[in-house]
């Protein structure tokens, strides 16, 4: 039995072993890897834990180890019949072992103090934005004077599920909870509740927190390379939280100039063929359709701002990789504009997300590919 | 309940007499048949929130899986926590506690044994109310932690459910819990002093208290979701005025000492199990039961550790990072000192020895990861994944629930006067060891691979499945476990009462001094307590050569009972326990459907208190 016992211990042992360099080795298979950091905030994160790490390995193999031993010497064996040494206890054991344990603690404590300290610091220069959770999906506003659309009331930059950033530049992030009143198909309303913001390689959590108590949540952080990093929502916020995911696309400096002057430009005015019928039903400028615009925004004269629903100015730009929580892809993957999916989507939201706050306006086939056609020309 | 006055007052509230029988189980005010009425009904609930885990861990075991919609998923993960946390292993430490302390203190029965009965009833009929809620439009769906607004604006009626049921089961709490703390207080049989109590008792104590003050901010905190759900007040809507994080500080400094309750008692159960199949006393004594009462102590100022990421600043998060890694220190004593007695010792691996060492075992893990959860920076990265996930079912699981089988096979023989299966039992164990590790092991690669709590699905992007998968197996590997302790039980009762000797683990405590299993009375004569450890040194002694040797039976000046227990006072049994219970689940759906359900419930409970109070003390 205790050979047994001996055996399973280690290849319990040897198999945690294995498990965690298998993390570390297909560190690139896993787009939310903890331990595959992407920038500062995230190494520095990952690196804290290295000692901690070490001493509870250390401890693991000695206590695991310990109480193996112990089993295995100590078995009663047949034919026994003398009881052991009645031993009680040892002060200076327990004063031992009450101490050491306080003083590594101690010791992995001051570095882990002085990194929560830098960490909380709001570096003067960073690029400000702010990130907005809804009921499921993420607003980012870029609140930065050279940051403004040229039109309508130059009103900031704002995209929705993807945010873009400079790649190699300090981002401090402002979290808003921000539910905006939209109701699904039974009424059930967008709320202001309680969200986290995440990206793993990137930067830990912070909750974004509706009312006052969250005003000064913030993230400060920067990705090392250009490149797409993912995330999600890890505060339990209602029925979809598991679909409330999000992208930073980190964009090197001349991709980074040309996104901006891209989405300081208005949409475009007059699209051609299916995406005009599209388009005259988003606004309703024909006396027909108009659900659209009554929550969306399409940046042309007036404002472009998340209000209860996402932006949709540059729909399909490149960089706006997914929609609706980044839980539908808007490009194929050879590149062509993900039709199937958004169809699915105006079609009936609630069916390929349950509870979605866009209702299903219940549209003929046709103007839903017109519609479809219209986010396209997007870009 | 030494000096009644005896009545002899009849009509109306003439008191049942019946102490067998099916019906006598609903009228028993006797601490070890609502002891096994705890176990009984907990372990059902302990089914039920399993049946619960299957249907999460079979919703992950692939990507984009459509066995459940979100809906769903988020009612039976809620479910989940609630029933494992509140509706098992509460109540079956209940179980424990009931059905021993006053048996390990020397007692004849609880302080208050109306009251004990009480607690059962409203916890019974608590948890029954709270799963009703899946039968009425769905329960609760956000979260056993209801993080507010989300549980304040969440529709339906689960949460409303959520906060009554909690209400009343809390009720249930801490009735028992005063009732425990005087009862160790008040009835320990004479020379049994505070430090000769076994530390199951004193573990016992701890969280007695841990619930008597823990259990007033929940209270409060479930007063005021439950009116701003239903009644339009604003304690946590901002939208409205309120504070979402006062809602977590105040379910966070309940909910903290709640783990400590959690785990507590299956300390208290390793601390007697340990000793008694190493053949030696516990080592360290004092330093486990100190240790014991400090994590009671420090588990009330470590409550914000689960709030790092909220965002109350860099000098909350550092005085609650050290108060965690503080309280690392005295569960390390604990577990050295559970070394320290299997050190020297000889060792026998029945099955609650190999239970009480794995839960050691696997309860080390737990305390480790939840070290590095002390490491604020990078909980930022581990919280709200499955890392939190794997470190919270070591330490629930593998301490707790481990701790409970061993007492399960350690006392079983105690209360049914029947042995448990000594081969299936290891069987079941070596399968439970081994499904548990494959069912949370992986989920610190989970939590690490960025895999988050509560999402009803993931995409197979994210390159988990594998992990996912094989935490899965292992789920079901657990449940397999369970089947066969079930069967073990079934065979076992099914058979006739045959123990050979009523000290069938040659134990230590005053408990194993009666018969199996004990009479009504516990013991015919009360037990005077010379030592700790007082049964093992009524049964060996030194001889002249120093060696230790056992006492022939008889001669050790304190015969073992022979009395029949004639004469002895007990307390006869009382329905008014289950009347007044029945009035909260009224309340509480009076509270959801109608005003005049209000009435009624309140009618019964005034109704049940004026039978209880007014009730003879003495049965005619």
């Amino acid at each position: 039995m205790m050979r047994g016992k001996a055996r399973r211990n280690l290849l319990w042992l040897g198999g945690a072993l294995v498990l965690a360099s298998a993390l570390a080795a297909c560190g690139k298979d896993l787009p939310q890897n903890t331990f595959d950091p992407a920038g500062p905030t995230a190494q520095s994160e990952k690196d804290i834990l290295f000692w901690p790490l070490v001493i509870a390995g250390l401890v693991f193999v000695l206590v695991e180890g310990g109480i193996v031993f112990l089993a295995v010497k100590f078995r009663h064996r047949p034919g026994r019949d003398q009881l052991p040494t009645q031993l009680h206890g040892n002060t200076r054991l327990e004063i031992g072992w009450t101490i050491a344990p306080a003083v590594l603690l101690a010791v992995v404590f001051v570095p882990a103090v002085s990194l929560i300290w830098q960490l909380a610091e709001r570096p003067p220069n960073a690029m400000q934005i702010e990130v907005r959770g809804y009921q499921w999906w993420w607003g980012f506003e870029y609140l930065d004077q050279d940051m403004q659309v040229s039109y309508g009331d130059h009103a900031p930059i704002t995209t929705a599920d993807v945010l873009v950033i400079p790649a190699d530049v300090t981002i401090d992030l402002s979290l808003v909870s921000a539910g905006g009143g939209a109701h699904d198909d039974e009424g059930n309303s967008d709320h202001e509740v309680i969200h986290s913001f995440w990206a793993p390689r990137l930067f830990g959590k912070q909750d974004v927190v509706p009312g006052k108590s969250g005003l000064d949540n913030h993230i400060v952080f920067s990705a090392d390379e250009p490149g797409t990093y993912y995330g999600q929502c890890a505060e339990f916020c209602g029925l979809q939280h598991g679909m409330m995911k999000f992208r930073i696309v980190a964009l090197s400096p001349t991709d980074w100039q040309a996104w901006v002057l891209h989405h300081k430009e208005p949409a475009a005015k007059s699209p051609t063929g299916s995406a005009a019928q599209g388009m005259d039903l988003f606004f309703g400028t024909n006396g027909e359709g108009g659900q659209c615009i009554a929550c969306h925004e399409v940046g042309m004269e007036g404002a472009s701002v998340n209000t209860i629903a996402p932006n949709l100015t540059h729909f399909a730009d490149r960089s706006h990789q997914c929609f609706a929580g980044c839980d539908f892809e808007v490009f194929n993957p050879d590149g062509s504009c993900n039709q199937q999916a958004i169809e699915a989507w105006i079609r009936d939201p609630s069916a390929v997300k349950l509870g979605a706050k866009m209702p299903d306006y219940g549209l003929p086939d046709d103007q839903i590919t017109a519609l479809t056609d219209y986010l396209c020309s997007l870009n | 309940m030494a000096s009644v006055t005896v009545s002899t007052q009849k009509g109306i509230l003439r008191r049942p007499m019946a102490t067998t029988g099916f019906w006598s189980w609903f009228t028993t005010v006797d601490h070890k048949k609502i002891g096994i009425l705890y176990g009984v009904s907990s372990f059902a609930f302990f089914l039920i929130g399993g049946g619960e885990a299957l249907l999460i861990r079979s919703q992950l075991a692939k990507p984009g899986n459509t066995l459940l919609n979100a809906d769903q998923y988020n009612q039976i993960f809620t479910m989940h926590a609630l029933t494992m946390i509140f509706l098992f292993v509460m109540p079956m430490s209940a179980a424990f506690f009931n059905y021993l302390i006053p048996l390990m203190i020397g007692a004849r029965d609880v302080a208050f044994p109306r009251l004990n009965a009480l607690s059962f009833w409203v916890f019974l009929l608590g948890a029954l109310f709270l799963n009703s809620s899946w039968f009425l439009g769905g329960a609760p769906d956000g979260g056993w932690f209801a993080y507010a607004p989300n549980s304040v604006v969440d529709p339906g009626n689960g949460m409303t459910f959520y906060a009554i049921g909690l209400l009343i089961t809390g009720i249930a709490s801490t009735v028992g819990a005063i009732n425990l703390a005087i009862t160790v207080i008040n009835m320990r049989a004479p020379g049994m002093s505070m430090f000769r109590m076994p530390v199951f008792v004193w573990m016992g104590l701890v969280v007695q208290f841990l619930l008597a003050f823990s259990l007033p901010i929940i209270t409060v905190a479930l007063f005021q979701l439950l009116f701003d759900r239903r009644w339009g007040t604003a304690f946590f809507d901002p939208t409205r005025g309120g504070e979402p994080i006062l809602w977590q500080h105040m379910f966070w400094l309940f909910g903290h000492p709640e783990v400590y309750i959690l785990i507590l008692p299956a300390f208290g159960i390793i601390s007697e199990i340990l000793p008694v199949f190493a053949r030696k006393p516990l080592f360290g004594y004092q330093f486990v039961v100190f240790s014991g009462i400090a994590i009671g102590f420090i588990g009330f100022g470590v409550w914000a550790h689960h709030m790092y990421a909220a965002g109350l600043g860099p000098v909350a998060n550092t005085a609650f990072g050290i108060s965690t890694a503080i309280i690392a220190i005295p569960t390390g004593v604990k577990i050295f000192n559970w070394m320290g007695t299997l050190y020297g010792g000889d060792l026998h691996f029945a099955s609650p020895m190999l239970f009480a060492i794995g839960a050691v075992a696997m309860f080390v893990i737990g305390g480790l990861s939840g070290v590095t959860h002390s490491i604020v920076p990078s909980d930022y990265q581990q919280t709200d994944t499955y890392y939190i996930v794997a470190h919270l079912h070591y330490v629930l699981f593998g301490g707790a629930v481990f701790g409970i089988f061993g007492g399960m096979y350690y006392w079983w023989p105690k209360v049914f006067g029947r042995m448990l299966n000594e081969a299936w039992g290891k069987v079941q164990f070596w399968i439970l060891l081994i499904g548990f590790n494959l069912a949370f092991a992986p989920m610190h690669i989970l939590g690490l691979g960025g895999m988050i709590r509560r999402e009803y699905t993931y995409p197979a992007s994210l390159g988990l499945t594998v992990w996912n998968q094989v935490s899965s197996v292992g789920a079901f590997t657990i449940a397999l476990s369970v089947l066969l302790f079930i069967i073990n039980v079934v065979r076992t009762q099914a058979k006739k009462r045959a123990l050979e000797t009523d000290d069938p683990w040659d134990a230590r405590t005053l408990e194993w001094t009666t018969p199996c299993p004990p009479p009504a009375y516990n013991f015919a004569e009360v037990p005077t307590v010379h030592s700790l450890d007082e049964f093992w040194h009524r049964k060996y002694a030194e001889d002249e050569t120093g060696r230790l040797v056992r006492v022939p039976a008889g001669a050790s000046g304190e015969a073992h009972p022979t009395a029949d227990g004639h004469g002895i006072h007990l307390p006869s049994p009382s329905f008014w326990p289950l009347v007044i219970s029945l009035g909260f689940p009224l309340l509480g759906y009076g509270v959801l459907y109608s005003w005049w359900l209000i009435g009624a419930g309140a009618v019964v409970i005034v109704v049940g208190l004026i039978g209880f109070v007014l009730e003879p003390s003495v049965a005619e």
